[in-house]
């Protein structure tokens, strides 16, 4: 008996709450998504842009005709352009919270396909750091599409949109971490609908993607102060009207700032769920 | 003792209230393979998920490859990456990708390990052919059979050329052909001096593949060695099996005399004998009575040691 090497008495599980412990081995599993993705990417990317160029034919050039210009600080802009800058940010938010919520789920719970990666060398906190990225990737493509339109019907071509497209990536990492919450808290498919219709829905209203939100009555705009979609359409808006966000820092802290908590509650909630 | 690749000691887990694991110690010697059979809820999968470091035992400590000079001694959960990276897994269900071929599934798992793609694609021809499924190499798990899906995760468990593996039930739900077939490839993975850990509810399984069987109930160790030497050193060598009208009659006759035990489950009257001889004479006198003689086998010792009822509990 070699008594000297057998390690020492473990005194149950650690913290859920304890630092993340990442590693590169994310990659692999980042890659598994990209493969089945690229088997489907065609179908996938029809599915992507077509809903938000619908919002746009209609609302854009319907609406647009009947409102024409909306003051925005200083200036005026075509309604079109208010809403293209608006809505490619809730584009970007739908991808990722579509992508971490029911795809997220159909690998964790559906078809356990988490459970065979952990058999392997790799963590949980890697697997989720990969579908958070996966997510935030998915939201990146959905984005890039819908831009192209957009330069295609000539909304708009400031050079600034290079750094918008930036933004939306990140953006899409911060409703992904967002949505890996209720990802780890989902029992069913059918909880999901409660996180688009009580949260992401009423964000789409009250964050300025379809109206000022100086429309909005006094503690509705105190509250939309502090939604993740607000702070991404200041971001991209302006650099649509080729330029700069004025309080940029402010709004990049925000969102920096959710992508943080959420995504260290998501894993929090992940390791209690696989814990069991 | 110093050649195991594997020792668990004093394993405890609760849940609730429920102890589900209760003080268990084993070991895996190189080589072997080693057989964890009981009832449902004796504690199997939550004994194989603390292996695996997916729980953590409330007490006690679990090592791998501690004593063969090859690594440092790895404990689980701490070490865990560090363990899997040698050890090959088929889980009670299939986890397997529905997106990926036969052949992307290997490779894409093999990529987990951080294996290089020329290292895994090199691997590949190789498993699939062990797992007899070069032919359905670009099938999808959805195109296959039951048997042939438990085989490619076999393969898959072997993609990084592990030490140890730990089957949880690697034919439940196949037809004995497949059944069969798996056992095949298991104990050419044992004659190619591979450690083996399988769970299983099949004796014949057992008995087959198992070098050293461990028996648990509610969690403890209840029984553990070479499964013909428990048989020998544990039951009667011979049964004599009744059934038919009048059957259960037969328990309170004299006829009990002419065996060591008897047993009865439904119809059926069980008669454990030293000598089945006398007992087999005097049941002439019962023409009406369908009888069965045969030498004793491990389902009746699982039967012996964890008893007749009903275990619904998952």
């Amino acid at each position: 008996m070699q008594d000297a090497v057998i390690p020492p008495v473990s005194g149950g599980a650690p913290s859920i709450w304890r630092a993340p412990d990442l590693s590169l081995r994310w990659w692999p599993v980042f890659l598994r998504h990209l493969l089945v993705w690229r088997k489907l990417a065609i179908p996938s990317l029809v599915g992507n842009i077509a809903e938000p160029l619908m919002w746009l034919v209609a609302f854009g050039y319907g609406m647009g005709a009947l409102v024409g210009q909306v003051q925005i600080g200083e200036v005026k802009v075509p309604y079109i352009l208010f809403l293209a800058s608006g809505s490619i940010c809730m584009s970007s938010m739908n991808a990722a919270s579509f992508e971490a919520l029911y795809s997220a789920f159909s690998r964790m719970h559906v078809q356990k396909t988490w459970d065979g990666i952990m058999n392997a060398p790799v963590s949980l906190d890697n697997i989720l750091m990969a579908e958070m990225l996966w997510a935030g990737f998915k939201a990146l493509f959905t984005v890039t599409a819908i831009l192209g339109v957009m330069l295609a019907l000539g909304i708009s071509h400031s050079p600034k949109l290079l750094v918008a497209w930036l933004v939306l990536f990140a953006a899409g990492i911060a409703f992904s971490c967002i949505a890996l919450i209720f990802n780890a808290l989902a029992q069913g498919y059918d909880f999901f609908t409660y996180y688009f219709t009580l949260f992401l829905t009423p964000m789409m209203f009250l964050s300025g993607v379809f109206f000022p939100r100086e429309q909005l009555p006094g503690p509705l705009r105190t509250a939309s102060d502090w939604l993740p979609l607000t702070h991404a359409v200041e971001l991209v808006r302006p650099m649509f009207m080729d330029q700069w966000p004025a309080h940029w820092l402010r709004s990049a802290l925000v969102l920096a700032a959710y992508t943080a908590v959420a995504f260290w509650v998501a894993l929090a909630l992940t390791r209690r769920r696989f814990r069991a | 003792m110093s050649d195991l690749l594997f020792e668990a000691r004093s394993l405890c887990k609760r849940y609730g209230g429920t102890t589900v694991v209760n003080d268990l110690s084993f070991g895996i010697a190189r080589g072997e393979c080693l057989g964890v059979i009981g009832p449902n809820g004796a504690g199997k999968t939550t004994t194989v998920r603390m292996c695996l470091g997916l729980t953590a035992p409330d007490s006690g400590s679990i090592s791998y490859f501690h004593a063969d000079g090859a690594g440092p001694g790895w404990s689980m959960p701490r070490d865990a990456l560090a363990v899997k990276a040698q050890l090959g897994v088929v889980s009670q269900f299939d986890t397997l990708d529905p997106d990926f071929s036969c052949a992307e599934n290997l490779l894409v798992y093999g990529r987990y390990f951080g294996m290089k793609e020329a290292q895994i694609r090199e691997r590949i021809p190789r498993l699939l052919e062990f797992a007899a499924l070069s032919h359905k190499a670009d099938a999808k798990p959805s195109e296959l059979s039951g048997g042939m899906r438990r085989r490619l995760s076999l393969a898959r468990a072997l993609v990084n050329d592990p030490r140890l593996l730990l089957l949880d039930e690697p034919t439940t739900g196949l037809d004995p052909q497949a059944r069969h077939l798996m056992w095949e490839r298991l104990q050419l993975l044992l004659q190619q001096g591979k450690s083996i850990l399988l769970t299983t509810h099949f004796m014949d399984e057992a008995e087959r593949l198992c070098s050293r069987l461990l028996v648990l109930d509610h969690g403890k160790k209840i029984a553990e060695g070479r499964p013909r030497d428990m048989i020998a050193r544990l039951l009667e060598p011979d049964v004599v099996e009744a059934y038919g009208n009048g059957a259960l009659q037969l328990v309170d006759s004299p006829l009990k005399a002419f065996a060591a035990r008897v047993e009865v489950s439904g119809e059926t009257v069980f008669f454990y004998t030293q000598d089945a001889k006398p007992l087999l004479a005097a049941l002439a006198a019962h023409p009406q009575l369908r009888t069965l003689h045969r030498p004793a086998n491990l389902e009746d010792l699982f039967l012996k040691l964890t008893g007749r009822q009903i275990r619904e509990e998952g």
